[in-house]
């Protein structure tokens, strides 16, 4: 293999594991921001991944090539009602957030499972048949050297996680929405004392992640696993988690991590076919997000990192 | 005026999130036109009805009662131990690898050491997350779940890569182990209808009683649970903080090692792959929320979790209804319990609308308001 062909092998499959982990990172790094902690992330993307497939299934013949797409909606809206449960019950009705995440992730594969069995009468779906596949960017992938690696049978939600990673920097840093969230997550009284309104903003962080989230399990769905089974979404949100933290609760830096945890993911797909790969067992690139995750922790973060109320129940005095 | 006490609250909100929980699971039935009633009935029936079923559920409820306790010491300390499958994964594979690897040490020595081995695995995997708790302030809710996915794959490396193939049947499971290191019991056994009930069960009710002794007994209890409510005031009074959450965490992990070594040398007998975080982990949680953290509630929720899990195996079969629901309605149960703030809500609204004040909104809404302080 020449250096351009594993270069682009490294680059694509890399971007194809990374695009669901950045989705549901950004939605994570939203809802830490209004100072809800949700590690039901992992339920969330099993939800979005759960209805993008069923609707990829039914409406292939209706949609064609642009399927996957309305998937993504599809898989973002059903994230966003799931992730109402986890906003009710932190926001309106002071649950502990941790146990309420973890309802989420409790609840959601077997929620799916049972729907599948419903409607299907069989534990896991058929393999749809519009999924992303490759894709090439017009004229950009005929630049010599970069285009291959980069922009020839790549990722296309990849690239649109990137895109949607800087709109959502801007607004979470450079927009006054952003700024209302973001003081909803440090200090609410104060937010709520400048007349904000905190369960709203934090409404809004809780439904944003469940969008995002279920649009990463679509991808993931789509792009990776072609079905929903129970056992389609093991992992891939708790490891979202890790990489909102790891990216120190920057969208930027949430990307900056997902795209590392995707490549160490890929690595220990693809490790077989590269070079001087071969001989390290997969285990170490399987556990390395998570023993990162726990190093940056330790050794890099002080406390002051994660929004100061993040976690702590809003309690409005009347 | 009705006063919701604390202590009335303490049973009122598992019994109201059981029964909201079921009627959860019976609304998703109805919407996909199953019928709930024939549902839970086969489900009850399959679990109690006869020998076998009751053997199984209380094999089912075995490891739940560990890793529950294991969840409730460290919830005691402050900590949500949700690390608990890792731990339980580890104790699980380190009893079968010794048990394998010695089959022919007389009972009396193998077995124990199995079983310590494994507490002594599961006390290691929580321990660390313990240590970076006490020593560098790292979120415990985080360093529990990474773990969890590290323990699960170095499990699977460790079992196709570095244990002897000899001890092995396939890549994917290991060979059973000889009767010196089983907990069956053949006349516990054939007493429940041939069923998979083992020695385990007397292990979780001596582990409850040293549970329930060890928390309102000890000073070590005293201190885990002076330390979880208050972390200032008991390093005030002399108590070490960072030796409590080490301690705590050490405890949590070795219960929960002890459900997987349970699992492994009662009701498997072997060891094999997994391809997600082990289920009497996420059970053990679900049953210490619903128990409340003491002992009698571990018990009693373990068991009806148990009867679930197993009666809804048999309503898959009779009724034809989807065993997830079973899942579903125990992650509905919890639910509740989480937001058992509105369950006190309901209950005081209630009894405010029976009193004279009722005429007076002005009084009466200050008594509620007042209430809902003191929430």
């Amino acid at each position: 293999m020449d250096l351009i062909t594993t270069l682009a092998l490294i680059v694509s499959s890399t971007l194809v594991y990374s695009a669901p982990l950045i989705f549901t990172a950004l939605g994570g790094v939203y809802s830490e921001h209004s100072g809800i902690v949700n590690i039901g992330l992992e339920g969330i993307m099993t939800m979005g991944a759960f209805a993008a497939v069923i609707f990829n299934l039914t409406f292939a013949p209706v949609f064609g090539g642009a399927t996957p797409w309305f998937g993504l909606l599809i898989g973002g809206l059903a994230g966003l009602l799931f992730s109402l449960l986890h906003a009710v019950a932190t926001i309106n009705f002071r649950a502990d957030h941790v146990i309420s995440g973890t309802v989420l992730n409790l609840m959601a594969a077997p929620l799916g499972v049972f729907l599948i069995k419903a409607i299907y009468d069989k534990g896991q779906t058929n393999n749809i048949t519009a999924n992303f596949g490759y894709f090439s960017f017009p004229g950009l992938a005929n630049i010599p050297f970069f285009g291959p690696i980069f922009f020839k049978n790549t990722s296309a939600p990849a690239w649109l996680a990137i895109v949607v990673t800087i709109l959502l920097w801007l607004v979470l840093y450079k927009t006054r929405f952003g700024l209302r969230l973001r003081a909803c997550g440090e200090n609410p009284q104060a937010a709520d004392t400048m007349g904000i309104n905190v369960y709203g903003m934090r409404y809004a962080g809780v439904l944003i992640s469940g969008f995002l989230g279920g649009i990463g399990g679509a991808v993931f769905a789509q792009a990776i696993s072609g079905n929903f089974s129970v056992s389609t979404i093991v992992g891939q949100g708790f490891m979202a988690l890790a990489a909102v933290i790891f990216g120190k609760w920057n969208p930027l830096g949430a990307m900056g991590a997902s795209l590392f945890f995707g490549f160490a993911q890929s690595l220990s797909v693809i490790g077989n076919q590269l070079p001087g790969f071969q001989h390290i067992p997969s285990v170490y690139m399987q556990i390395a997000p998570y023993v990162i995750t726990i190093v940056v922790l330790v050794a890099f973060l002080g406390k002051s990192v994660a929004p100061a109320a993040d976690g702590v129940n809003y309690i409005k005095s009347k | 005026m009705f006063n919701l006490s604390e202590k009335n609250k303490k049973f009122l909100v598992p019994i109201v999130s059981v029964i909201a929980g079921f009627l959860v699971g019976a609304i998703i039935m109805l919407v996909w036109s199953y019928n709930p009633i024939q549902a839970y009935g086969s489900m009850f029936i399959s679990a109690l009805g006869n020998m076998n079923g009751i053997g199984e559920t209380i094999r089912e409820a075995t490891p739940l009662i560990f890793t529950a306790i294991g969840f409730a010491i460290a919830s005691s300390a402050g900590f949500f131990n949700i690390g608990l499958p890792g731990q339980a994964q580890a104790g699980w594979i380190t009893a079968i690898w010794i048990a394998l690897a010695n089959p022919n040490l007389p009972k009396y020595i193998l077995l124990p050491v199995c079983i310590i081995a494994g507490a002594l695995a599961g006390a290691i995997v929580s321990g660390i997350a313990g240590v970076l708790r006490a020593y560098f302030g790292t979120n415990e809710v985080i360093t529990t779940i990474m773990i969890n996915y590290i323990v699960l794959y170095l499990c699977q490396y460790l079992m196709q890569q570095i244990m002897s193939p000899k001890l092995r049947v396939d890549m994917d499971a290991t060979k059973a182990v000889s009767a010196n290191g089983s907990l069956h019991l053949d006349w516990l056994s054939n007493c429940f209808g041939q069923s998979r009930i083992n020695a385990g069960i007397f292990l979780a009710l001596i582990a409850l009683f040293c549970f329930w002794w060890l928390m309102r007994k000890t000073t070590t209890g005293f201190e885990i649970k002076a330390v979880g409510l208050n972390p200032l005031a008991s390093q005030y009074a002399g108590m070490s903080a960072k030796k409590n959450i080490i301690v705590s965490m050490l405890l949590s992990g070795a219960f929960a090692g002890l459900g997987g070594v349970v699992q492994g040398l009662g009701t498997y007998q072997n060891y094999f792959t997994q391809t997600a975080s082990l289920d009497i982990g996420w059970d053990g949680l679900s049953v210490a929320l619903l128990g409340g953290g003491s002992a009698l509630g571990i018990l009693i929720a373990a068991l009806l979790f148990s009867i679930l899990k197993i009666g809804g195996l048999g309503m898959q079969t009779i009724a034809g209804i989807p065993y997830e629901i079973v899942s579903i309605v125990i992650a509905a149960i919890i639910f509740f319990i989480a937001i058992n703030y509105v369950v006190g809500l309901l209950f005081s609204r209630k009894a405010a609308v029976k009193t004279p004040t009722d005429h007076y909104p002005t009084n009466n809404q200050t008594v509620t308001l007042g209430k809902e302080e003191q929430l």
